[in-house]
């Protein structure tokens, strides 16, 4: 009796397994093949059916962009699949899946991204039409090897955000300036620091630093009419030398912190610690909800020169495998890049919006208005490829030289600065 | 049921199922689902294989028929092949879990794959090529159309100073074309003698639209229209042209670019175009990661420390966990349970909670450790490489004593009473009673677990990655792994997943070294535990 039992009871796991097997078995290659099979059977239906694109987007961005995507089926016929991904996985995913034919028709993508997604061959090229329509800053971002791959809907930079009723003038043009100020304050007992950035033990964070240094003299690539020359580091020699003097100064007078991490520093200046934190748009709804009193500010040079801050572009790319290039390109240029939906975009994202238009409507938010006098001064962060290898050794030297662990902070720098260029010219 | 001997007709041989059928399972109902089961199953199959055919994937069909013939030849006659009817599950997760992946990695590490090297040949001349045509700076915006003429697609623009439309086919220069109707901003309506084609027929037609090129004149050196939306048309120049039949690309200078043989095509002079493609290299990545000075270096070190810290890891939970399991195995002990609870405390948090939060005790300013229990010291607990390293092995001693204390005690309490009570009737003090009886007695159940642990910090990629995420940094190599690094998380930043350059093929050829060493390690562990358990 239990053996009847025990065999019913084995068919029927096996069954079980053997169908999960089976599942798992085809589940890798029936997805590369139902997408030629789906476009068909949609492109036969109907006589208005203008077949269908797939759009990756983030959840941010996904509701705004539906509409849009309803606008485009009515308007043409094609509709668009939108596909929610992880912001942070973007770029990865679509280097592996694009050669397989699973990747999208496009992506939404920051903008460094583009180096590596032309070494790789997964992306095309996209005529924007009229490009004097955008802030230059922002095609000059997508800009890769004179050609343009993304266009580009949101620009975000860094700069000061001032604790109002800390410090109720508006921050000083020199850093050495605002730090005085920013004692006084201490020393008034409102407040535990002049200053807050922050920083990792051991990687220290130079996108932050950034604006300083270029103060300096001292950018990591001279800056041409084409954008970055990227093949040669331009942060050496003297200017170099002097801005790993002011770190090391800095790191001495504690006013730069290696332990001052982004959540310790983020923290403390929303408990009304300090008056001035430098930081990007994305800390402002926190900052809201903490209730700080805050306004933005530009950035004070702690050199001779201007502070120039990377600017950090958004946008969206076609693949170079897309079976509908005529339709994606389309979509984007002429929808997504459209003041309307810029604005709209604006609106989910509170990032200033890339199209020129849409921007100067935009400006009525003195928080994107102060953001867009950052960006408009500063940078795009390099998006040549060998720049994802820059950052920890670059970061590194810095650490080692707040953290007072460089004899000489000049050599230091200089012998990063040695390995960086062998890294760029090997790549 | 005895079975005869005697050869059986085909009606006694049916009979014989049947009754077999009657004594193994219970009815029809049984019969019903196995075979409902297997149609299914069937049927997803040759879906599966229909699928294969149609994107061209041999292998996979391959497997597929084998998994048909296979699945069907095993369990569609009942009452035979029972074993393979056991096996057969577990042999197919068996091979797409563990060889199908083994496998792959296997073929990683013999290609170049990685940025630069991620697709086929084909794609990266289509890649070039498109990367390669550029608008002509300052060159007009047409708007345009696309229409049919003859049953040819032809290319109709307007010119936006004269407003004259012009139309060619793919490859012809531009001719006049009069009495078109534009739309009131430019657009063109309708042009006499052509079909002017509707959104939709133009999508269908994307790839011969995205082709179609139209010359402004007869010189072969002047630029072309093309169109990108279909309503947008303006002037390029291909800046690199691909000769198929030489297989070669020429630029504007002249310079020619050839096949290298290594996925990527290269001028004489070593200047490369972007991007390149996958192929085999053959032991390339092996001969990289042992000569390549500038991978060799960090690689050899983080080979030291992944041994040291493995082994020290080990050494220490063990001595830890085996000390307070046999102080709380003294029945004198009051709330020994308490105790117990509490020591084991450690193990019930998700060890990559832990380790997160350890990172943040360890702040050399803000930190808990440094700021309150060491009043105030300025350890630099996860910068400098030493103290680095002793935090990571401070932290995984308190990650892992619990396991050990759990498997010491009872391994501890299964050393039988007598054996003890005899050493202690002999005269044996406590120290030799532990030495020569207790120990050799716990190490037969127990040294298999200590390779096992020893395995699994080998591979220790979780405490890594979220205390240190192996740092600091070694200095002034292109290999970016630092003093904290196991070589598992050194394969995670070669495979370039925690940000830098990309090299699939290089972190297979360190996951295979990998492999190697850590069976070389549990073989010979393993027949070393042979010989302890021999002794006893």
């Amino acid at each position: 009796m239990s053996s009847t039992i025990g065999r019913r009871g084995f068919i029927g796991l096996a069954g079980l397994a053997v169908g999960a097997t089976a599942l798992t078995a085809c589940g890798g290659e029936s997805t590369s093949s139902s997408t030629p099979a789906a476009t068909a059977s949609a492109g036969g239906s109907a006589a208005a059916d203008a077949g269908t694109i797939t759009v990756w987007t983030d959840s941010n961005r996904e509701p705004v962009l539906k509409p849009v995507a309803a606008k485009f089926k009515t308007d043409t016929g094609v509709t668009v699949k939108l596909v929610v991904k992880d912001f942070g996985k973007l770029a990865d995913d679509f280097v592996t899946q694009v050669p397989t034919g699973k990747g999208p028709d496009a992506s939404i993508m920051p903008h460094d991204a583009t180096g590596r997604l032309v070494q790789n061959g997964v992306v095309s090229p996209i005529e924007l039409g009229d490009a004097s329509l955008f802030e230059d800053v922002a095609v000059q971002a997508f800009t890769y090897d004179g050609q343009v791959y993304g266009l580009p809907y949101s620009t975000e930079s860094i700069a000061i955000l001032r604790n109002t009723a800390l410090a109720p003038d508006k921050t000083p043009d020199t850093f050495d300036a605002m730090i005085e100020a920013g004692k006084k304050v201490v020393a008034g007992g409102k407040a535990k620091y002049p200053f807050l950035l922050g920083l990792d033990a051991k990687t220290s964070d130079p996108f932050h630093l950034y604006p300083f240094q270029t103060s300096f003299g001292a950018p990591i690539f001279e800056l041409g009419d084409k954008g970055f020359d990227a093949s040669k580091l331009a942060m050496g020699g003297d200017k170099g030398a002097k801005f790993a003097t002011w770190l090391a100064d800095q790191g001495k007078a504690g006013i730069l912190n290696l332990n001052m991490t982004q959540d310790i520093a983020k923290a403390q200046f929303f408990a009304g610690k300090a008056p001035y934190f430098i930081t990007g748009p994305w800390n402002l709804a926190d900052a809201k909800k903490a209730g700080i009193k805050y306004a933005v500010d530009a950035l004070p040079k702690a050199g001779d020169q201007e502070a120039q801050a990377f600017v950090t572009v958004q946008g969206f790319v076609m693949s170079a495998k897309t079976q509908n290039s005529v339709a994606v390109n389309k979509f984007l240029v002429e929808y997504i890049g459209s003041v309307e939906v810029q604005t709209e975009l604006y609106k989910a994202g509170l990032r200033a919006p890339a199209n020129k238009a849409a921007y100067e409507a935009a400006k009525a938010d003195a928080d994107v208005a102060s953001f867009g006098e950052v960006s408009a001064k500063g940078v795009p962060m390099p998006n040549i490829p060998a720049m994802s290898g820059v950052w920890t050794d670059w970061g590194t030297a810095q650490a080692q030289i707040i953290g007072q662990k460089a004899k000489d902070p000049a050599k230091t720098w200089q012998a990063m600065v040695d390995t960086l260029d062998a890294k760029i010219k090997k790549s | 049921m005895s079975t005869p001997q005697t050869t059986l007709s085909g009606a006694e041989r049916e009979q014989a199922v049947t009754r077999a059928q009657s004594t193994y399972s219970a009815g029809p109902l049984p019969w019903i689902i196995k075979i409902v089961v297997l149609g299914l199953l069937d049927a997803f199959l040759v879906m599966g294989a229909i699928t294969a055919v149609a994107s061209g994937a041999w292998w996979i069909l391959a497997a597929i028929i084998t998994l048909l013939v296979l699945l069907n030849g095993i369990y569609l006659p009942p009452n035979r092949f029972l074993p393979a009817k056991y096996l057969f599950p577990g042999l197919v997760f068996l091979s797409i879990f563990s060889i199908g992946v083994i496998g792959y990695t296997v073929y990683i590490a013999f290609t170049n794959y990685g940025d630069g090297h991620n697709s086929s040949k084909d794609d990266a001349i289509t890649s070039i090529q498109a990367n390669n045509t550029t608008r002509v700076p300052g060159s007009k915006a047409y708007k345009s159309t696309v229409a049919l003429k003859d049953g040819k697609l032809q290319l109709v623009i307007v010119d936006p100073a004269t407003k004259k439309v012009r139309a060619a086919a793919d490859q012809e220069v531009l001719t006049d074309v009069e009495g078109a109707e534009l739309s009131s901003i430019g657009g063109i309506k309708a042009v006499p003698g052509y079909e002017v084609l509707s959104f939709s027929d133009v999508t269908k037609r994307t790839k011969e639209i995205a082709a179609l090129k139209v010359k402004l004149d007869e010189d072969p050196n002047s630029a072309f229209i093309r169109t990108t939306t279909g309503s947008a048309s303006y002037e390029y120049k291909s800046t690199l042209t691909y000769d198929p039949a030489k297989d070669t690309f020429t630029d504007a200078k002249g310079a020619v670019y050839h096949d290298s043989g290594k996925g990527s095509f290269v001028t004489d002079d070593g200047k490369r175009i972007e991007p390149g493609w996958k192929v085999g290299v053959g032991f390339e990545n092996f001969k990289r990661a042992f000569t390549n000075p500038d991978i060799r270096g960090p690689f050899l070190k983080v080979t030291a420390w992944t041994f040291a810290f493995a082994f020290l890891s080990v050494a220490s939970t063990f001595a830890l966990g085996l000390f307070l399991a046999i102080m709380f195995n003294e029945p004198r002990m009051r709330g020994q349970k308490i105790y117990r609870v509490l020591m084991i405390l450690p193990y019930a948090f998700p060890g990559f909670l832990s380790a997160l939060v350890w990172a943040g005790l360890l702040n050399q300013e803000f930190g808990f450790i440094n700021e309150v229990l060491l009043g105030g010291a300025r350890i630099p607990w996860l910068t400098d490489p030493v103290w680095a390293k002793v935090a990571v092995l401070l932290v995984n001693l308190w990650l892992g004593f619990p396991y050990m204390f759990l498997v010491a005690t009872g391994a501890l309490q299964s050393i039988p009473d007598d054996v003890l009570e005899a050493a202690r009737m002999d005269g044996a003090s406590t120290w030799q009673t532990f030495r020569q009886i207790k120990l050799p007695l716990l190490m037969v159940p127990l040294a298999p677990l200590l390779i096992s642990s020893f395995a699994f910090n080998f591979n220790n990629f979780v405490l890594i990655y979220l205390l240190t995420n192996g740092g600091p940094q070694f200095q002034g190599t292109s290999l970016t792994a630092g003093h904290t690094d196991l070589l598992i998380s050194m394969v995670f930043k070669v495979a370039g997943f925690g940000g830098g350059n990309h090299d699939y093929g290089l972190a297979s050829a360190f996951a295979i070294i990998i492999f190697f060493i850590i069976g070389g390690i549990s073989y010979l562990g393993f027949r070393q535990t042979k010989t302890l358990e021999n002794l006893n």
